[in-house]
């Protein structure tokens, strides 16, 4: 009985993985510490809130096995509740402030999930959509949001009422702190007790189901975590660019973290983070050039290009490469 | 009076728009036996075992498993009482390694499934417990190997350590030998007639010679009835039985001259 005296050679594997592991984030933590001083902090917090965003919808694609086509309400709900309230309450902090708009999401995800895992596979895709596309009318109706104009000047105020946010650098260390923490959670939750659960759905839901699993709590579990962290990420953003408007809620949002996913890897951790770096320059670099007109054209290409010929995307294809040379 | 049936169906029939694919079977199930359910082609096999693991509503009829209803009850919920189904095709969760697939049955008692705030060393403690199913299946070797890379006979072997795993009093196994070389057959029969000591299975089986090595007792379907009951000799002497095999194989020879 060697697997319960001694360590196995996959033991000592998984335990070598692991402290490559730990080294590489603690890598990526000291680039990102060090990052605003390189770049410039707007950009980096614009790429860490897409990133975010990713996370959580790779949590629910990549995870769970669920696409949802409607995230970019959780994003919206996030940001207009946040920056409604920091707006309307002067005194009111912004964590304060971002935790409400996560909650609102949170809310607002239950209501949708348990609406939509009633369906499956594209049935699910559409639910979301349309349900999506009624909160977009909704922000688009509604007084509190500011209709077409957007939410403008929301205050950054001051974190716990001591640090202030008005500087680019204070805000882009708050922004990072968020996204760790919100990493943190996608990165624990697969590696978690719930997480196996949830896996072992996405491989073979009937066989979950004779285990003795009530699979549709699981998969709402899911939803309502990736809603919730879809509402930090937008909620945050908000504050980043002391706006909050309808393109956040529009469905080519809900497409574009679609893209920034599967580019970046969908199921691997790091995959989104990549993913939603690569479509932010992207658009970023090209909104300056002349090529400012074709930014569609050329990511629907990538996309193309992506699904063709490297289906498990930019992280993912590495992962084949490193599994396969260094084992 | 003791209900001495562990399983058993009344008047069980399910329909598909006008089409009768099961009509008014009673089944009964003695505990302790291997029952097998056979049949033609079409004879609505498969359909009665959906029904009975839920996975199908029935049209009419009852289900009662140690004398009580389950009619009404979802396939997540039978399965808490210890009624666990295998899949014709092989149902392992092929990105997990045979370890994790395991486990992942013996972590519903622990009531940390939904704590996705955990750290999946809290599962550590369910490590042995999950290598030995596997040992016991012969599988100690493949513990840390993922489940997609396994040869298809391991990986129904793999099934059955899943399903063993919540130690359940009745199994259901739905043509456990399907897509097999003889060698991995014997493998199985073996297995199954080894984990069956002390529980009740029900399985649904096209291989007759399993069927007459293993099997305590069967129940012969033919057009979503119920045509033949017996042990293995008098259902294989049964005119009837022969006729609905034979009749069909005849008629499937003559058309191939």
């Amino acid at each position: 009985m060697s697997h319960t005296t001694a360590l196995t050679p996959a033991m000592k594997l998984q335990r070598r993985a692991k402290l490559r592991r730990n080294a590489l984030y603690l890598v990526l933590i000291a680039i990102g510490l060090v990052a605003p001083f390189v770049a410039y902090p707007v950009f980096l917090m614009k790429v860490l809130c897409f990133a975010l965003f990713a996370c959580a919808f790779n949590l629910l694609l990549g995870y769970a096995g669920l696409l949802s086509f409607g995230h970019a309400a959780f994003l919206a709900t996030g940001g207009y509740v946040t920056g409604f309230l920091l707006s309307s309450y002067p005194g009111l902090t912004p964590e304060l402030g971002i935790l409400a708009g996560t909650l609102a999401a949170v809310v607002l995800g239950a209501l949708f999930g348990a609406l939509a895992i009633r369906r499956q596979g594209i049935y699910f895709a559409m639910v979301t959509l349309a349900l999506a596309q009624l909160v977009f009318f909704l922000f688009v109706q509604s007084p509190f949001t500011g209709g077409e104009d957007g939410l403008h000047g929301v205050p950054r105020g001051a974190l716990f009422g001591l640090i202030s946010l008005r500087s680019n650098l204070a805000m882009y260390y708050f922004v990072f702190a968020v996204f760790l923490i919100g990493f943190a959670i996608v990165q624990r939750a697969v590696h978690s007790p719930y997480g196996q659960v949830l896996k072992a759905i996405r491989e073979n839901e009937p066989r979950a189901v004779s285990l003795g699993y009530n699979v549709d709590a699981y998969k709402l579990l899911a939803f309502v975590l990736s809603a919730g962290l879809a509402g930090l990420a937008g909620a945050t953003k908000t504050l980043v660019f002391q706006l909050a408007s309808l393109t956040d809620a529009h469905w080519h949002m809900s497409g574009e973290v679609i893209l920034m996913t599967l580019l970046g890897g969908v199921g691997t951790l790091f995959g989104p983070v990549v993913g939603a770096g690569v479509v932010v320059s992207l658009q970023t670099q090209l909104a300056q050039s002349p090529l400012g007109n074709w930014v569609s054209v050329i990511l629907g290409t990538i996309f193309v290009l992506c699904v063709l010929s490297f289906r498990s995307g930019i992280v993912g294809e590495i992962q084949k490469v490193v599994k396969k040379n260094f084992k | 009076m003791t209900q001495p049936f562990i399983l058993e169906t009344r008047g069980l029939t399910k329909e598909f728009r006008g089409f009768t694919a099961v009509d008014d079977v009673n089944l009964q199930v003695q505990e302790g036996h291997i029952h097998a359910l056979i049949g033609p082609n079409g004879a609505g096999k498969t359909t009665v075992f959906n029904l009975l693991t839920k996975f199908l509503p029935p049209t009419r009829g009852e289900i009662l498993y140690r004398g009580k209803p389950i009619t009404g009850m979802k396939a997540n919920e039978i399965a808490r009482l210890g009624l666990v189904r295998s899949f014709q095709i092989s149902a392992v969760f092929a990105h997990m390694t045979a370890l994790e697939n395991v486990r992942v049955a013996l972590q519903r008692p622990l009531g940390t499934s939904f704590h996705f705030w955990k750290s999946e060393k809290s599962l550590a403690p369910l490590n042995a417990r999950a290598l030995a199913l596997l040992d016991e299946v012969g599988l100690a070797d493949y513990a840390d190997v993922l489940t997609v890379e396994m040869p298809y006979g391991r990986k129904r072997a793999l099934e059955v350590a899943t399903t063993l795993a919540l130690d359940p009093t009745m199994m259901l196994l739905d043509e456990p030998t399907q897509g097999m070389g003889a060698e991995d057959v014997d493998r199985i029969v073996e297995l199954i007639r080894r984990v069956a000591r002390g529980r009740t299975v029900l399985m649904v089986e096209h291989n007759l010679s399993v069927v007459s090595r293993l099997c305590d007792r069967i129940t012969v379907l033919a057009r979503g009835s119920v045509l033949a009951e017996g042990d293995y000799a008098s259902v294989s002497a049964d005119p009837r039985v022969r006729e609905a095999y034979m009749g069909s194989e005849a008629a499937q020879e003559e058309t191939h001259a």
